[in-house]
């Protein structure tokens, strides 16, 4: 199924934001719809959008390559972005990742073997005062989780794993 | 005396819920600009002498009156990314204070002449989009944004667009191409937005806490805003981001003209270094920033755009990540650099060339495997970078690399051999 026929009112609100002759603008926001139900874009997704926006499938696959937060392959349903970046590194974040995932027994860039959660480094988050923190990034957005303990982090996980079932 | 002007909701419990900001003369400043002759507001916010709190510290007033009028529809881009490495400022403005923020983004709208104004969110801030979207809404329900504003003949709309995830999209013309819908790569400039910008149309394009500060402005006069705080040529309050190792980290309201140390030691504010340690350096603004050696004349330093540059530095966003003697300058920049390496957008080769290599000697020089030769290296690309890059990222790159091999010697030779 079309996103326009999964999503038609969303999808019609997404186009409603840009002058009708610049509806290139959409690609962005119908990328994300397109993440909602498996959290990863597909081919045909990518061939939707070039159609609805009339821009070609490589340019949209373009714009999935430029951007971090869009993804095309399958990871775990959730991932969990954890910034090591300078500022959550002076306040203890590479500490916090590495216990975290001895804990889960993954590397970042790995995925539990249950493919729940998909354990990453990622870089400055806006949340400095908060470290050690992460973001949750699923297909159905993304939360941030800040001051975080390890204990606490895996309590969370546990909450999502009750909820994915 | 009021405290703050731009962290109002730190006196005003539920600022953020509509009927508590209009009991707080809430978009008293727009109602007043809606009765003005638009170049009046322009003049006004001149007059006060705002300066751009994304990191430029252009006139704000100035940007306003270069918006070319014989070339319509206009726009106006608020520029949400807040991508910088300690900086985390805009969020609480929007999170917490979302109409101040909205009202001048209406007020910035109505002197340039937009009917269209999009506000350009980092991907991540997701949720905060979702409830900005909420605020619109609540905005235009009670007759604030939408067709005949107020009763006058002037219509505003206002969208949230969502990045997803590259430090570049804020830099205003990687922002624009990114709504287009490209790939967010800076634009060879000029021409300037407000010339061409979105859709090749004149753009405004400004900071989240630039246009927050606007509703003020108008409503009390631009002698009042200076009266509020501020310096002559730096006028106003500045939030700072203090982060780092100090014992209270977090965003602080400031006149403009406050020095380091009352921001980094002030009870108030970060209350000094965690365990008491020895302060070594500061990094005035975020991962771009020149090392400040934090000796007594840079602590006594006032905190405005000029002042910050004759300690050998830049306020820039004024996020304060501030270093003590535990931290090793060689370490620290495999931090920046591993930032900058990542977030190059390929376009032009001396920044994508160099922060690869940057990074690479970095890396060889923290873990001990690198000689004085590669430490020598390390300076001489960085120089190299310096001025032949299309935009302010790959001069930003060098700024740390530079600084800390120059200022901080030591901690670098301590980690080659000859
Ligand atoms: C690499 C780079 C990143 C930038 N990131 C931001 C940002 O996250 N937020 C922001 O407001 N300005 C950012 N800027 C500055 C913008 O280009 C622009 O100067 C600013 O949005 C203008 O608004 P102002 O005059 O209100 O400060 C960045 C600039 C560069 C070169
Ligand atoms: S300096 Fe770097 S980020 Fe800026 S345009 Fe060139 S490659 Fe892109």
């Amino acid at each position: 199924m079309s996103l326009a026929e999964k999503y038609p009112q969303e999808v019609e609100k997404i186009l409603a934001k840009y002058p009708p002759e610049h509806k290139k603008s959409a690609v962005m926001p119908l990328l994300y719809l397109a993440m909602r139900e498996e959290g990863y874009i597909t081919k045909a997704d990518k061939a939707d959008i070039a159609k609805l926006l009339d821009m070609t499938t490589t340019e949209v696959s373009s714009i999935v390559g430029f951007y971090t937060l869009f993804h095309d392959e399958k990871a775990g349903k959730y991932r969990l972005q954890v910034c090591t970046d300078i500022g959550c590194a002076l306040r203890g974040a590479e500490q916090y990742l590495a216990e975290l995932s001895d804990e889960l027994g993954i590397k970042p860039g790995e995925t539990t073997p249950d493919g729940l959660v998909t354990l990453e480094e990622v870089k400055c988050l806006a949340a400095c005062d908060k470290a050690p923190m992460f973001q949750v990034q699923s297909g159905e957005g993304i939360q941030y989780h800040e001051k975080m303990t390890v204990g606490a982090t895996l309590e969370l996980i546990e909450t999502l794993r009750k909820e994915a079932k | 005396m009021m405290k703050y002007m731009l962290l109002r909701h730190r006196e005003i419990p539920n600022l953020n819920q509509i009927d508590v900001f209009l009991k707080e003369d809430g978009f008293e400043g727009f109602k007043k600009a809606l009765k003005m002759d638009t170049n009046a507001v322009t003049d006004e916010v001149k007059a006060a002498g705002l300066r751009g709190r994304g990191g430029a510290g252009f006139p704000t007033g100035v940007k306003w009156s270069f918006m070319d009028k014989n070339n319509w529809p206009h726009y106006v881009v608020a520029n949400a990314d807040e991508s910088e490495p300690g900086t985390f400022k805009d969020r609480e403005i929007m999170e917490s204070n979302p109409f101040q923020f909205l009202e001048g983004v209406a007020i910035a709208s109505y002197a340039v002449g937009a009917n269209v104004a999009y506000i350009y969110l980092r991907g991540e801030f997701w949720e905060v989009a979702h409830f900005l979207d909420e605020k619109i809404d609540e905005m235009e329900k009670a007759g604030f944004l939408g067709e005949n504003i107020q009763g006058t003949d002037y219509s505003l709309k206002i969208y949230t667009h969502l990045g997803a995830g590259a430090y570049i999209c804020g830099e205003e013309t990687a922002l624009l191409e990114s709504i287009e819908g490209k790939r967010g790569q800076p634009r060879v400039r000029p021409p300037f937005p407000p010339s061409q910008g979105l859709y090749n149309k004149p753009t405004v394009v400004n900071n989240v806490e630039t246009l927050s500060s606007v509703p003020y402005i108008i409503a009390n006069g631009a002698d009042r805003y200076r009266e509020f705080g501020g310096t002559e040529k730096s006028p106003g309050t500045k939030i700072f981001s203090l982060s780092g190792r100090v014992k209270n980290p977090g965003n602080y309201e400031l006149p403009l003209g406050s020095t380091f140390r009352e921001l980094i030691f002030g009870e108030e504010y970060g209350g000094g270094i965690i365990d008491d340690k020895k302060i070594k350096a500061i990094m005035p603004a975020g991962a771009s920033s020149s090392l400040i050696v934090a000796d007594d004349k840079a602590l006594d330093t006032p905190l405005t755009y000029e002042d910050v540059r004759e300690v050998g530095g830049d306020l820039g966003s004024a996020s304060v990540i501030v270093i003590d003697e535990t931290v090793e300058m060689d370490w620290l920049i495999t931090k920046t650099l591993s930032f900058f390496a990542h977030e190059s957008c390929g376009k032009c080769t001396p920044c994508r060339e160099g922060t690869y290599w940057m990074k690479a000697i970095s890396e060889r020089i923290h873990a001990g495997e690198a000689t004085k030769a590669d430490l020598e290296l390390l300076h001489d690309v960085a120089k190299q970078v310096q001025g032949k890059t299309l935009c302010a990222l790959g001069e930003f790159s060098t700024m740390a690399v530079v600084t800390s091999i120059e200022r901080f010697p030591e901690d670098f030779e301590a980690k080659v051999y000859e």
